[in-house]
């Protein structure tokens, strides 16, 4: 930020004249300077044989970054060198932002092929010490289905009712505050969330008590904003002629909301659903609260007993910290995220393919 | 109920009201207050749940350091270090992401080529999408021994300040590792809200900007930085209501224990959340009541973070 206050008023002006008489870089300057530069680092690096591509795109990007900016402070002046040293800097964020990515799905694609396979979907753990050279994810998947699948039964019917009466009823102060502490309930911390439904359990059914249905409720307490902004956000996106050329025809109003404003935003309440799904399917700190951690067979029941589901499994596996159980819970977060990557994909298709034709 | 039949009141859309409309309508009115009751709830029930084990207390729980919680009777506990954890963990995220998610914000509405931009902006929202418990077994299985030699090297050469001193922890289990995890988990979000922000600069503004020979960087920190500000803000206090919550990735990464302590290179400071998740499974007698008394202080802290973000972005909205 100190280099915002350095150009005063007075001698800018001077300075912007001085532009327009200097020359300026080639347009294939810093691709060129680029390709030079990377492949340079990687000579010196190879000749020290120290490659590592992380170290050689860093040195490549810091490399290249002092040279275009000298040559252009030096040919172009010094307006435009700072531009293009924020045009790097810019650059090198979104660079930096895709490392992790890349490195978390390569890492867990590289760990996790090793155990990902029909018998490890196909297995539990019952039985299976956890040293052993056997068991797999099946119990995990089971409890993962079941209870996400409660959870998505009780938070879409209140979260799209919510959203209708948000759009279509509410007015005034009672819209404002349902809107706002909707927004304030996306914040929940997801162990907060666990801990509201142990606190319930406690009343209800007395200390100790886990179940897959606890931990659905408290994944439902996470999923309901989610789904409540994103159907809010589709259902504003229906137009108002379609509501008004129904109630002129004698409707009533809430004909209308069921059978032309819902189904013409069917798509976008997918979608949004879905991805409110892929965003609690995941989530593991509630889950060791209500459903358990330590169940190991296969459970349908979420009414009765321990769950274990697959974020769980991962956790436990890696609590355990044997090389066996390193391996299952890579081969689990493999699972687990083709599961959260097939629901963002699909979300995306249904959105794209079924979206209504007349916006 | 008072508040709430008024508007009500207000719009009878025709002259009488059929059986349907009126079942309907209380549905979803219904859908809508039932929201409001289960945020109250989850106050509610975590005060009860907490309260035995706060009365219980012997030790001061919002300064006290100590956790001897699992005991029949007289525990003593409090979160005085889990808070300090918690908020340096979060501060140590806050840091390294916003800079960097401004950069990535710019980028795609700026930088990036028209016709990649949303495909870039979803790869940035992919990072959204894992979830935080494969961030935690990549912060342990692959991060942490990366950053073994770098924390070594950081003491080395840096160790003069305090932050760095030395011996930095062989395993790298250490704090700033967890801030590090937690900063790429609060990257897309505060990266969207700025996008958002950015989106909407006024191009009457930019154009302005350009017209009068600015540069590109001229032209964003005259016309959009300061258009966007309170977004970015907003953006940032909302990563760090997540930061602060975020659990998983903390409780694998730390090991537990309790300590304050400035020193992010070795290991001894744990969050509230990450230490809830470790105990838990361990509580016994007031454990339980007293992990649901941090839960809340917790739950308080994100309250006041987010609603003070919502509050700055929708001042920010109503100014533009």
């Amino acid at each position: 930020m100190s280099l915002t206050t350095t150009p005063p008023p007075g001698p800018g002006m001077s300075a912007t004249a001085n532009d327009l008489r200097r020359g300026s870089l080639p347009h294939h300057f810093p691709a060129l300077l680029l390709a030079a530069t990377a492949a340079v680092v990687a000579g010196v690096l190879l000749a020290f044989s120290s490659f590592g591509f992380v170290l050689w795109g860093l040195l490549t990007a810091v490399a290249y970054t002092v040279i275009v900016v000298t040559a252009s402070a030096r040919v172009e002046g010094g307006r435009k060198a700072r531009d293009r040293l924020v045009t790097s800097l810019v650059y090198g964020c979104f660079l930096l932002a895709m490392l992790p990515l890349v490195s978390v799905l390569w890492t867990v694609l590289g760990n996790g092929l090793a155990r990902f396979d029909p018998y490890f979907l196909s297995v539990s753990m019952n039985g299976v010490l956890p040293s052993m050279d056997a068991g797999g994810a099946y119990h995990a998947i089971v409890g993962t289905l079941a209870i996400t699948g409660m959870a998505t039964l009780i938070s879409v019917p209140i979260g799209v009712m919510t959203a209708v009466y948000l759009v279509e009823y509410a007015e005034g102060r009672m819209k404002r505050t349902i809107m706002f502490f909707v927004d304030v309930m996306t914040g929940i911390p997801s162990i907060v969330a666990g801990l509201f439904v142990v606190a319930l359990w406690i009343i209800l059914f007395g200390p100790g008590a886990t179940n897959g249905a606890a931990g659905a409720i408290s994944l439902a307490v996470l999923m309901i904003p989610v789904v409540v902004r994103s159907s809010e956000e589709m259902l504003r996106l229906v137009p108002q002629d379609l509501r008004e050329a129904s109630y002129a025809l004698g409707v009533p109003k809430w004909r209308t909301i069921t059978k032309v404003v819902l189904p013409t935003s069917a798509a976008g309440l997918t979608t949004g659903i879905m991805l409110a799904i892929a965003r609690v399917i995941g989530e593991t700190a509630p889950l060791i609260l209500t459903a358990g951690s330590s169940a190991v067979s296969i459970n349908w029941n979420l009414f009765d007993g321990q769950m274990m589901s697959l974020p769980v499994f991962i956790y436990s596996q890696v609590r355990m910290g044997g090389a066996v159980n390193y391996e299952r819970a890579w081969a689990a977060a493999l699972t687990l995220i083709l599961v959260v990557m097939l629901l963002f994909f699909l979300a995306r298709m249904i959105g794209r393919l079924f979206a209504p034709k007349a916006r | 109920m008072t508040t709430t039949d008024a508007p009500k009141a207000a719009p009878p859309p025709t002259g009488k009201r059929r059986m349907g409309d009126v079942v309907f309508a209380g549905t979803a009115r219904g859908s809508g207050i039932l929201i409001l009751l289960i945020l109250a709830g989850v106050a509610a029930f975590l005060i009860v749940q907490a309260w035995p084990s706060l009365a219980a207390n012997t030790a001061n729980f919002l300064t006290s350091q100590e956790w001897e919680a699992n005991v029949r009777e007289s525990p003593a506990f409090g979160v005085g270090a889990l808070a300090f954890g918690t908020v340096l963990a979060a501060a140590i995220a806050l840091l390294l992401a916003t800079p960097v998610a401004i950069g990535i914000a710019l980028f795609i509405v700026y930088y990036a080529p028209r016709r990649l931009a949303s495909l870039l902006g979803y790869l940035v929202d992919l990072l959204a999408a894992i979830p935080s418990v494969v961030y935690g077994l990549w912060g342990i299985g692959f991060l942490a021994p990366q950053l073994v030699p770098v924390y070594e090297g950081m003491t080395r050469y840096l160790g003069w300040i305090p932050l760095f001193a030395g011996p930095a922890s062989t395993s790298a289990r250490t704090i700033l590792t967890a801030g590090v995890v937690l900063a790429v988990m609060i990257l897309p979000i505060i990266t969207a809200m700025s996008r958002d922000v950015f989106h909407q600069v006024p191009q009457g503004h930019r154009e302005a900007a350009l017209a009068m020979g600015a540069t590109r960087w001229e032209m964003i920190r005259l016309a959009v930085l300061p258009f966007g500000k309170s977004g970015i803000v907003g953006g940032a206090m909302l990563g760090m209501g997540r930061a602060l919550g975020e659990t998983m990735a903390v409780a694998m990464i730390l090991s537990p224990s309790l300590a304050v302590s400035w020193n992010l290179l070795q290991s001894g400071n744990q969050t509230i959340a990450g230490h809830i998740a470790l105990q838990y499974p361990e509580a016994t007698g007031y454990g339980v009541s007293a992990l649901i008394a941090a839960g809340l202080v917790l739950f308080a802290i994100t309250l006041v973070v987010n609603m003070g973000a919502r509050y700055v972005v929708a001042r920010g909205n109503k100014e533009s």
